[in-house]
């Protein structure tokens, strides 16, 4: 909206290709966001995992693949019978629990980030269009929705794998095809409520082409309604791995994950309780993490929760 | 005019169905490979195979196939359980009222536990209190019931080991049960060993499942009670004197109840997808249990039958949840 051509009408001595309302509208958002604590806070722990997951190789203290029966179920550090070296414990297999869990975080933020992604790639665009263009258009996405809302979503990615076969493109796939709707039911009802307002009013005045308006002028408005949905998306997504992996669908068992950790600490249980609590608190503070980070995402760049 | 909006949403849950029948359908057969090797199970002599193919017509086109397969289910024919064995109808049947005792156990939990939130926090507006429930219920919010249900297994399965971990009613008891609602109907016959049983097996599912729910039941009422309370009357009700307890559940509740109601309705269809996977961890012998295991063993006529199921309970509570809204809000009988 500030981005109109009088706004760089002003300072004369500044070339008209950087509008000076550009910068500074992105700059009082990012301070808005920065100022937001659920923000700092979470984003802060995605931006440490991340860090985690491509430095993985070098800090994690065992080889994540490595068995010794030798040393299997091994306490975490602190409890009777914990060996120095290994504190998160062991698995049944004698397998690093700290490394697992380590390693275990280059799937589960691939999966957040690459199926959120897409997720809100498909669903922009035909929210965009539904909501945009009406007609034959909006009713057909709407159905598709109406169609796609009638599955349990938990049954449908164990479904989609299985056709797919397992592997971690296929979770990611199957997350996107699922998790669209999400995206296409705000921004359609976004799209609406937009293209009543009056700069859009003004744009068509103008004579923009309709698409150009759409991309151009809408799509940026609901820009960061979308930003906070990913973030809540990648959160969903890394339970959807999780619970692929748990039912033995997601990656080979060569890698590690936190969902395949999970299955196994569920089943060995009473011999061996930190294999399934460590993955589980991993997978409990990154879920939190995101969701924090899209909350106060939404808090802070939606002008009317803001005030 | 009221029949014809609900003649008009009842077309609509048809196409609807009709729509996850075929995505279903093309689904499980527009899969690069043979259909039927997705089918067979392991160990399927050449004459299964045979059998197979030709129950399904499969020499035919996709719309011959689509087409058998439809008018079948019309007929209530869902075919042969491939893992099972058994007619998929039967096996649905024996299964589903052990889902719908946990969804709808898991359900009445949330909303008691979410109303009482609710009120709570509305009594407690702008105190530390509030900053408290503020942060408790978020964290419920954010978390779902697959972590819920691990980190449950995790305290009564290691730290406090006083529950049931898996399945619905200890082999030990002896049932006796007539119908397959052994919840209801051991509490009508008054047999409390085995409701005990259930309840205690009941109760880590029904908290996994209930507990997001009911946070967000709690942040949806308290909101709209908070502006319930807002209301010039109700200020007026409480300047005369009115004690504020009184007006939130007499008053306030009954304009809250609305929006609520709605949105728990939605959540509600969340909750029964989430069986699936809660089922599994506890290995409660219900329909989402079931529904992995015949995704493992690509039981075909099992799965289309399942997913159907989950479609017709999902699409009939949005419907009871529409008819429910227009019930409670006199504004809208009259459009």
């Amino acid at each position: 909206m500030a981005r109109t051509p009088s706004a760089t009408a002003e300072p004369l001595q500044l070339p008209p290709v950087a509008p000076v309302a550009g910068p500074s509208l992105a700059m009082r958002r990012l301070r808005a966001v920065l100022a937001e604590p659920k923000v700092t806070l979470g984003g802060g722990f995605i931006l440490l995992l991340l860090a985690i997951a491509i430095v993985a190789p070098w800090i994690a203290p065992k080889n994540p693949l490595d068995q010794d029966l030798m040393l299997a179920s091994l306490p975490p550090a602190g409890l009777a019978g914990a060996e120095p070296g290994y504190l998160l414990g062991t698995d049944t297999l004698g397998r690093d629990v700290l490394s697992r869990l380590i390693f275990g975080s280059r799937v589960a933020l691939t999966v957040a980030f690459v199926a959120a992604s897409l997720a809100a790639l498909i669903g922009t665009t035909l929210g965009l269009l539904a909501g945009w263009y009406r007609g034959w258009v909006d009713i057909a996405v709407s159905r598709l929705v109406d169609v796609w809302m009638a599955f349990p979503p938990v049954l449908l990615s164990i479904l989609l794998v299985a056709v797919l076969g397992a592997g971690i493109g296929s979770v990611i796939l199957a997350i996107a095809i699922i998790d669209w709707t999400r995206f296409c039911r705000v921004v359609r009802a976004e799209t609406m409520a937009q293209a009543e307002s009056e700069y859009v009013t003004a744009a068509r005045a103008i004579g923009f082409p309709r698409f150009h308006i759409l991309v151009r002028e809408i799509l940026p408005n609901i820009a960061p309604a979308l930003l906070a949905l990913v973030s809540l998306e990648m959160g969903i997504a890394v339970i959807v791995e999780a619970i692929l992996s748990f039912v033995g669908l997601s990656v080979s068992s060569g890698t590690p994950t936190w969902g395949g950790m999970i299955a196994e600490g569920r089943q060995f249980i009473h011999q061996s309780w930190w294999v399934l609590a460590a993955p589980l608190a991993a997978l409990f503070a990154t879920v939190l993490a995101f969701n924090q980070l899209g909350e106060g995402l939404r808090r802070a760049l939606d002008p009317v929760l803001r005030r | 005019m009221i029949a014809l909006a609900v003649l008009k949403r009842l077309a609509m849950a048809l196409a609807t169905l009709a729509g996850v029948a075929v995505v279903v359908f093309l689904l499980l057969r527009v899969v690069p490979g043979d259909p039927i090797s997705m089918m067979i199970s392991p160990g399927a002599s050449e004459a299964d195979i045979a059998a197979l193919r030709a129950h399904y017509g499969l020499d035919g086109g996709l719309l011959t196939q689509f087409g058998i397969w439809a008018a079948s289910a019309l007929r209530g024919d869902f075919g042969v359980s491939i893992s099972l064995h058994r007619d998929v109808v039967q096996v649905l049947g024996e299964r589903l009222p052990a889902t719908l005792e946990l969804a709808i156990a898991a359900l009445e939990f949330a909303v008691v536990l979410g109303g009482f939130v609710a009120v709570v926090g509305a009594m407690a507006r702008r105190t530390a209190l509030e900053s408290v429930i503020d942060a408790v219920n978020g964290l419920f919010l954010a978390v779902p019931d697959f972590v819920w249900a691990l980190a449950l297994v995790l305290t009564f399965g290691v730290l406090l080991p006083v529950l049931p971990l898996t399945g619905r009613l200890d082999p030990s008891v002896s049932s006796g049960m007539i119908t397959p609602f052994y919840w209801a109907e051991s509490l009508l016959r008054l047999r409390f060993d085995v409701f005990a049983d259930l309840t205690q097996h009941l109760t880590m599912p029904v908290l996994s499942l209930g507990l997001p729910l009911a946070a967000v039941i709690a942040r949806v009422l308290k909101g709209a009670l908070n502006e319930a309370m807002a209301q010039d009357y109700i200020l007026l009700a409480r300047l005369k004197g009115m004690s504020k307890l009184r007006l939130v559940l007499q008053e306030a509740l009954r304009n809250a109840i609305g929006p609520t109601l709605a949105l728990t309705g939605v959540q509600f269809t969340f909750l029964i997808g989430g069986t699936v996977i809660v089922e599994r961890i506890f290995a409660y012998p219900g329909i989402g249990n079931m529904a992995i295991d015949a995704v493992i063993n690509r039981d075909l006529p099992l799965i289309q039958g399942l997913v159907l199921v989950f479609a017709v309970i999902f699409i009939a509570i949005n419907i009871a949840v529409d008819l429910l809204v227009v019930l409670f809000n006199p504004k809208l009988r009259h459009g």
